[in-house]
Formats: C-alpha cells, sequence, structure tokens
C-alpha cells in the first residue's frame, strides 16, 4: 500500500513517496523518508520487501558516492540508473534478491536535462515521463496520461500531483500519512512544503 | 384393432396440463425470488461450480467466465451518464470486441426496436463480471419491471428495481453467480436515481461508480473533474475520456466505448464509438498519453 509517484517536467522532477512505514496492520511510522539522495542531482524513492529497501538504497548511494570520489565526477542520471538496474539484475540471481521497486528522479548535470527512471523488482528499467509504484499505478497513471504535458512548469507539475495524491485519499482505503516531495532541479534535491492535511471528499 | 389404438394412443399435448402448482407459481402476483434451476448432482455445487471454473490456481479448468471490463456511471445536473467499454475476455483471450454492456431495462418495448433518437423511456443496466450472468439476470430484471408496470400502470421507481435484483443476487449468495451492475433511470417519483448492485448482495444508492477491472483508472479521470454542476456537452466528454482511460491501461478492457445519457423523458444513446481513432486524436490534438510514442 506503499504510494510511489514521481513527475518530470520542463526542468524539475518530482518525486513523492508516503511517509506511512507499515508492518501488518500497524502504522508504525507517520514520516518516514522513503527516498535517498544519490549524488547532487540524482534521487532515488523505494517501496519493498521491509529491510531489503533501505539496505538496497544505502548500498547504492554508498557506491556512488564512491565513484564520484575515486573518479571526481558526477555520475549523470542515466548512468545512475543503469548502474542500479545492473545491481538489481545480478542481485536478483543470487539466492536472496533484493525486493524492491524504485524511481529515479534525477537532472542532467550537463545538458539540464530532467529525467525519470521506473524500476521493478525484476529490474526492468524504463524512462518515462511520468511514474507510480503499487496501487499508485492504478489511480495515477489515468489521472497523469490525462494532465501531463512534456514541458510543464514546477507549479503545473505540483498541480498534477495534487491530483493525484487527493484520488489517492479519496480511494485508498488504507492512510498512507500523506507525501514527502522531493523536486530536483538544477540547483539540486529540495523538499517541498506540501499540504497533506487538505480533506478530500468523495463525490 | 381401433379400439386398441385407440386405447393407446391420445391427441397431443393432452396431458401436458400444468400442475395446480406450476399454475399458481404462473399466475401468482410475486414470483418467488428463487426459480427453479438444476444444480449439479453434488453435496456442494457451489465448490463444484468454483472447481470448474477458478482458473487462478488451475489455468486448464473446463468452464471459462468472460469477465473484466470498465463500466461507469454517474449523476449530474441533467440526469445520468452511463459509459462502457466492450471488450469480453475469458482468461487472456479477447472471446469479443463487440459487446453490448449498456442493457435496456423495464417497459414493454425496451427500445431494441426502435431506430429514432428520441428519447426512449426505461432504466438502464450495466454489465460487469459474468456475462451470461448480467444478461440473463437484467432480462429477469425487465420481465419483473414491465409486469410492475402492467399491474400497477406506472413505471417501476429505479430504488424498487435495483432492490428487486439485489434480493435476487442475495438469495443466490456465495453459489458462484458473478455481476457487478449499475441501474440508471429517471422517474418523477426519485429524479436522477443509481445504485449499484453485485453479487454479494450489496446495493448502493450513489453519484458515481466505476465498476470492473479498469474501475480504478475511470476514477482516476473522473473523480479529478467531476461535479455535479456539470453541463450535457462536459458530462458526456468526461464519461467518454474516462473509460478511454481505463481502455488504454487496462488489457481486459477495450474495443468501442458505448455512451448513454439518461434523461426526464428517458435515455438517448450516444454511439457506439470505435475507441482507436478517439485515442489517437486524444493524443495528437490535446497532447495528452505523452509516455505514447507517435513516431516510427
Amino acid at each position: 500500500m506503499d504510494v510511489l509517484l514521481g513527475i518530470t517536467g520542463k526542468d524539475f522532477v518530482i518525486v513523492a513517496a508516503s511517509k506511512a512505514a507499515m508492518r501488518g496492520p500497524t502504522v508504525l511510522k507517520a514520516d518516514d523518508d522513503k527516498t535517498r539522495q544519490l549524488n547532487k542531482s540524482t534521487i532515488m524513492a523505494f517501496t519493498g520487501e521491509a529491510g531489503d529497501t533501505v539496505q538496497f538504497a544505502e548500498y547504492i548511494q554508498a557506491n556512488i558516492q564512491l565513484y564520484t570520489m575515486r573518479n571526481d565526477t558526477e555520475l549523470g542520471p542515466a548512468a545512475v540508473a543503469n548502474f542500479v538496474r545492473g545491481e538489481l539484475a545480478r542481485s536478483l540471481r543470487s539466492r536472496n534478491p533484493y525486493t524492491v521497486n524504485l524511481l529515479l528522479g534525477g537532472m542532467d548535470p550537463i545538458s539540464n536535462k530532467p529525467s525519470l527512471y521506473w524500476v521493478d523488482y525484476l529490474a526492468s528499467l524504463a524512462q518515462v515521463p511520468y511514474a507510480a509504484h503499487g496501487y499508485a499505478q492504478y489511480y495515477c497513471l489515468s489521472t497523469l496520461d490525462k494532465h501531463h504535458h512534456p514541458d510543464i512548469s514546477l507549479e503545473q507539475g505540483l498541480k498534477i500531483l495534487e491530483m493525484c495524491t487527493d484520488e489517492l485519499k479519496r480511494r485508498l482505503p488504507i492512510d498512507f500519512k500523506g507525501v514527502l516531495v522531493k523536486v530536483v532541479t538544477k540547483d539540486g534535491v529540495e523538499i517541498l512544503d506540501y499540504d497533506n492535511d487538505k480533506i478530500v471528499k468523495s463525490a | 384393432m381401433d379400439k386398441l389404438v385407440a386405447q393407446y394412443s391420445r391427441p397431443r399435448h393432452q396431458d401436458e396440463f400444468y400442475s395446480e402448482q406450476e399454475q399458481r407459481d404462473l399466475t401468482e402476483s410475486h414470483p418467488s425470488i428463487s426459480l427453479k434451476f438444476d444444480l449439479p448432482p453434488l453435496e456442494n455445487p457451489s465448490a463444484f461450480l468454483r472447481a470448474m471454473t477458478d482458473d487462478h490456481s488451475n489455468p486448464s479448468c473446463p468452464i471459462k467466465l468472460a469477465h473484466g471490463t470498465t463500466t461507469l456511471a454517474f449523476r449530474f445536473q441533467g440526469g445520468i451518464i452511463v459509459a462502457t467499454d466492450s471488450r469480453a475476455t475469458a482468461g487472456n483471450w479477447i472471446a469479443s470486441q463487440t459487446v453490448k454492456k449498456v442493457i435496456p431495462v423495464s417497459r414493454l418495448s425496451r427500445g431494441e426496436d426502435t431506430q429514432t433518437d428520441a428519447p426512449v423511456p426505461g432504466l438502464l443496466g450495466t454489465m460487469a463480471g459474468g456475462a451470461a450472468d448480467c444478461q440473463y439476470w437484467l432480462r429477469y430484471l425487465s420481465q419483473q419491471c414491465t409486469l410492475h408496470e402492467i399491474r400497477h400502470k406506472r413505471r417501476i421507481t429505479v430504488a424498487a428495481a435495483s432492490k428487486i435484483l439485489a434480493n435476487l443476487t442475495y438469495a443466490y449468495k456465495n453459489m458462484g453467480l458473478s455481476m457487478g451492475t449499475m441501474l440508471a433511470g429517471m422517474t418523477p417519483q426519485e429524479g436522477p436515481a443509481l445504485y449499484y448492485i453485485d453479487s454479494d448482495g450489496t446495493r448502493l444508492p450513489g453519484n458515481l461508480f466505476c465498476v470492473g477491472s479498469g474501475q480504478t483508472f475511470a476514477y482516476g479521470v473522473l473523480d479529478a473533474q467531476y461535479r455535479y454542476d456539470l453541463t450535457e456537452e462536459e458530462a458526456l466528454e468526461l464519461g467518454r475520456r474516462s473509460i478511454l482511460a481505463a481502455m488504454h491501461r487496462d488489457a481486459y478492457s477495450g474495443g468501442f466505448i458505448n455512451l448513454y445519457h439518461v434523461k426526464e423523458e428517458g435515455w438517448v444513446h450516444h454511439g457506439f464509438s470505435d475507441m482507436n481513432p478517439i485515442f489517437w486524436k486524444t493524443k495528437l490534438e490535446k497532447g495528452e498519453f505523452s509516455n505514447v510514442t507517435s513516431e516510427l
């Protein structure tokens, strides 16, 4: 029931992840951060098997940072995405694979082009203009199909994100405690002030 | 000899009278809910049916039911919009792309023989779940509604019609029925009325419902822009676009968009249109569906 959403626009990528950390019938934490910053201009959001998620994310984070230190260059989002996919594919062929679903959002440090990658636990990688994981796919992709355009501004992007979270609040039977919204621009990664207290009524 | 022949031969049908009980069944003003069906001669017929039809645990099951749909209906200021796709699937197989999932219910003439654009009085039912169950029981409901009309000299309310169906599905609960249907109609007593009825026995009045495997995708588009004070044009377009969204994303929905508008005078059909040109028009002219490439 975790929610992961990603939207690209003209000069940004929004990544939103639900704040509830759930185990069975219990909400363990209501302000969980399901994202990790990999380098200056790339973040990764993750859901999946408890334990695997953070382990995998921090393993990736550490290796990206190691690469940056060794080579004194930042990896671009495409390189990061393919590295992550490779690691996940390698793990998939092991005795105990990581069961994690990911969204990677980043700005290319050279071309300043935003990009978003959708990765699932079977190590499928796809570059997409907007993405969702879990039940959010069923509710939000149709909304995004209709309202997303490639060259939208950040304000428009946030408006579409709000349509998505409104729909999830309306129709998902379990409270996901709102979303943590991070945005990647040419200036780096930033946490946005997002109104999660809005009450949405069903028709 | 003639005597012998006469003894052993009778005019045909001579003895085929209805029994006292059968006559009562036929003429009684309220027929019993439980119709007399032959059941498999087993301890537990519903478990047998499940074993024969469950293709999740048993892909080679002998009976594959037609499933998978997107249907929607919503109330607005100008009446009710009813829209469906037209695909019928049995497992992974597309059994048909031209199914009529909106079924006129009630009225002596259900409008099947009329060719005019004039509104046809009566209710509309939608079809999701088992195609046979929906068709059969909506036709049965139609029969009951017509009888109501003859007996009481007025059209049945949507509330009453939906209750007949809900009581029926509840009587057959856990016996393998599969249907999720919406009943829409406008009567002088109720105004625009919309009910959701399913094979669990649920019956809910409401403003907006989407039913079927593509329901979430339709809700995604519909919820975002639904208002009660939509104009007729806006409402028809929103219904059409919501079904399109579901047909695009749900593998078990597709084919043609079937659109209806229920008004005070009756329902009006707004086309049975191929989704393909509508999809490409939406993409190329409005710039939606930006994840689909139009280049070769």
